[in-house]
């Protein structure tokens, strides 16, 4: 069946998270941004909405609710509509849980899962990007070598979001011709995590870092999925959509925020709106953040039904990564001068879409 | 709940139509270089062992699409085969008929329903803005007949069908509300089919230039039965113009289907010169070649989902104006461009006769144009962001 509709759940997610980006992640996003900080109370407020915990099995300390992909990427787009750095934030734990819910043995749940979903902000987050030009996610540079009851690795990982705070990472290494995916301790002999934040374009209220694996070795237990490992590749695909969500969001505050300044502006006599040059801008930036979005859902579903969805969520991923940057970039056109400057929100979220677009691997849905 | 996956009830309905679609294909390249030809559509020799249409809007279970989705996907795999295919449909299938059934009165659906009706706004003076339409309609109280005079053109079907429905002003001083829609029939005195349009694609379908002089049609064939003139809002207009919400989706599930087709040609040549098609790797490690084709598949995706989009809004009797005139728009600059891109992967392949993508590419470009440009669906889809009137954006 071909459906777009939300459950009534869904629906109420969507209006709370939504009015939690406008009250309360839209008014924080500036100076995160600017000071490259993330207050403590916002990570614990967003924690109580139960964007990490409540797909959780109530075994693992969670609230029990069905496993739904396309429940957290409507979560997101609404968080990112907020900001899309602190919407990465709010999400990056989730990225290990998840991985772990979908892919985990049974022993590697009970073992982490308690831990990551108590009542105060917990982190283990993904660490898949790689340093160097043309990084590729399905083709890590970081290796893993097996040896007797385990494996050392071998690599280095950035833009790990809490590299600061994290108590696990979750580092995909290439296994022989395999991808493959290895928890490792934030303590493990042999990991370098860098004493300072990362400086990136965009995402600057989200503390990143890059790690260093110097032969650090891990157990069999430590590799998802067991011995035969988990599907990484399904694994990346949720990071493609997520990422896609985010930049659903960030180009529809843009197209949002143009709107009623379009309506507003006055020149050669009358509202930029009226003009056609403005008008078709902002046309075709709503219609391409409708295109992104159903390509995000199908991604979504996809994943939530237990399909391949390496298609689904590459077009998704590559579809919102140019047309998210694309509405992003008309926003600043549209406000002209005033779009370039830092009093108005278009520069950071031309910012974030840029950022977004070319990191697989930080969050997943 | 979302979904995106089709039922095998679904499913077995669309099969069947890409079976046929296939064999309609054979006849593709036939129809373009016979523009001058007239076929009679059930003259393709399998067309007598095809499958009537099936009942689109009936569901097995919850799990199958809703009738209005399913019709365009109907479309799409139609128009998939070839958009000539669309020559042997029944005799149902015009736009003039979806005028019939939006705002025709009951009576006038039942007389003329099995009926091809064409549908005539354009004319030479005017295209994009139909209120400044000049064919006029004068009404003869004596007689209780209107008489019509004026020059259609660019009307799709308007050779093959066996009627239309005419837009006509009774009062050009009322501007836009003296705009009225009228139903005759081939054979009414007064009414010639005066021209056949040579063009650059969709050749299997005729397009017709009407002109009407001093034609007569009994007073109750004018479409609806409201002879009033509103002087204020646009009265009977608005409700002929309710007609595009669904319309417009089906024109861009031509589209859709055409271009699904060149990728689907285009994806097969790639395979067989041995190109990865690895939507998992990253932008380094796939070839310049590959990563054009996957990003018009992707562009294509987004499209078809715009679409399906619309179509599942009426299923849930929710509006669509901006939805269908979204999904118009971006499958009409989508399709040119995945039909131009593929050839550009193809290289010779691709402009050669010998195949169909130079026909596809050209077929395409009618979809930006007709039923709407791709400038107006922009039009509409801002007075909709801006809450604006028609007055303030044009």
């Amino acid at each position: 069946m071909i459906s777009f509709g939300l459950t009534e759940e869904q629906d109420a997610i969507r209006g709370a998270i939504r009015e939690f980006a406008q009250g309360v992640v839209r008014p924080l996003a500036r100076d995160c941004d600017e000071q490259s900080k993330l207050p403590d109370d916002f990570l614990q407020q967003v924690w109580e909405l139960g964007l990490t915990t409540t797909q959780v099995p109530e075994a693992f300390g969670g609230m029990g609710a069905d496993r739904s992909q396309t429940t957290t990427a409507i979560a997101l787009e609404e968080l990112a509509y907020g900001d899309a750095g602190l919407a990465v934030a709010a999400l990056a734990p989730s990225g290990f849980v998840n991985a772990l819910l979908d892919h985990g043995t049974e022993e590697q749940k009970q073992r982490l899962l308690p831990g990551l979903c108590g009542t105060e902000f917990a982190c283990g987050t993904l660490a898949v990007v790689e340093p160097g030009a043309m990084a590729d996610a399905s083709r890590p540079k970081t290796t893993a070598t097996a040896k007797s009851g385990g494996y050392v690795l071998k690599g280095t990982k950035r833009f790990v979001p809490f590299g600061d705070r994290a108590t696990h990472f979750l580092v995909v290494a290439a296994l022989d011709s395999e991808i493959a995916a290895f928890i490792v301790a934030r303590d493990a002999a042999g990991l370098t995590i860098g004493a300072e934040a990362e400086k990136n374009l965009g995402l600057r209220a989200v503390p990143v870092h890059t790690l260093e694996l110097d032969g650090v070795e891990v157990s069999d237990g430590d590799r998802l999925g067991g011995s035969a490992g988990g599907n990484v590749r399904a694994l990346l695909d949720t990071s493609r959509a997520a990422l896609a969500s985010c930049l659903v969001g960030v180009a529809r505050a843009a197209v949002e925020y143009c709107v009623p300044y379009a309506k507003e502006r006055v020149a050669f006599g009358e509202e930029i709106a009226k003009k056609q040059a403005i008008a078709f801008m902002l046309a075709e930036s709503h219609t391409e953040v409708e295109a992104m979005r159903w390509l995000v859902w199908q991604a979504a579903s996809k994943l939530e039904k237990g399909l391949d969805a390496t298609k689904a969520s590459y077009q998704a991923w590559s579809y919102a990564g140019e047309k998210g940057l694309w509405v992003a970039d008309n926003g600043i056109q549209v406000l002209g001068g005033h779009g370039f400057t830092r009093e108005h929100p278009v520069e950071l979220w031309f910012r974030s879409a840029r950022t977004l677009g070319v990191l697989e691997g930080t969050v997943s849905i | 709940m979302i979904s995106f996956e089709l039922s095998e009830y679904d499913r077995a309905k669309l099969d069947a139509i890409k079976e046929e679609g296939l064999i309609c294909r054979k006849y593709a390249r036939y129809y373009d270089e016979h523009e001058e030809t007239e076929i009679p559509p059930d003259e393709l020799p399998e067309a007598k062992d095809f499958a009537p249409t099936p009942n689109l809007a009936s569901r097995q279970s919850e799990e199958d699409s809703g009738p209005s989705v399913m019709a365009m996907l109907y479309t799409v795999y139609r128009c998939w085969g070839d958009y000539a295919v669309k020559l042997r449909q029944p005799k149902a299938g015009g736009l003039g008929n979806a005028a019939l059934m939006a705002a025709g009165t009951d009576e006038q659906k039942q007389r003329w329903i099995n009926n091809f009706l064409a549908m005539a706004i354009t004319e030479p003076g005017c295209g994009s803005d139909p209120s400044r339409v000049t064919a006029s309609a004068v009404l003869d109280e004596e007689t209780n007949e209107w008489i019509l005079n004026g020059e259609k053109i660019f009307v799709t079907g308007g050779v093959r069908a066996d009627g239309v429905v005419m837009w006509a002003t009774v009062d050009k001083s009322a501007g836009r509300a003296g705009i009225k829609s009228f139903l005759v029939m081939k054979g009414t005195p007064g009414f010639e089919v005066a021209k056949k349009e040579k063009k650059l694609g969709i050749r299997g379908e005729d397009t017709a230039t009407y002109v009407f002089s001093d034609c007569r049609i009994p007073r109750d064939q004018l479409l609806g039965g409201n002879e009033e003139v509103q002087k204020k809002g646009s009265g009977g207009f608005r409700g002929v113009m309710k007609t595009f919400n669904m319309t417009r989706p089906a024109v861009a599930a031509f589209g859709i289907g055409i271009s699904e087709a060149a990728l689907d040609f285009t994806r097969e040549e790639l395979e067989k010169a041995g190109v990865d098609l690895d939507y998992g790797a990253g932008m380094g490690n796939r070839s310049a070649v590959a990563e054009k084709f996957m990003k018009l598949e992707a562009l294509h995706e987004a499209s078809k989902l715009t679409v399906l989009r619309a179509a599942w809004l009426a299923d849930q009797g929710q509006p669509n104006n901006m939805e269908s005139s979204v999904c118009k728009a971006h499958a009409g600059s989508a399709v040119r461009e995945i039909t131009q891109g593929c050839i550009d992967i193809l290289g010779p392949l691709g402009v050669s006769r010998d195949n169909l993508v130079e026909k596809w590419m050209r077929d395409c470009r009618i979809i930006d144009i007709y039923e709407g440009t791709g400038q107006i669906q922009r039009l509409i889809i801002a007075r909709g962001l801006f809450d604006y009137t028609r007055d303030d954006l044009n």
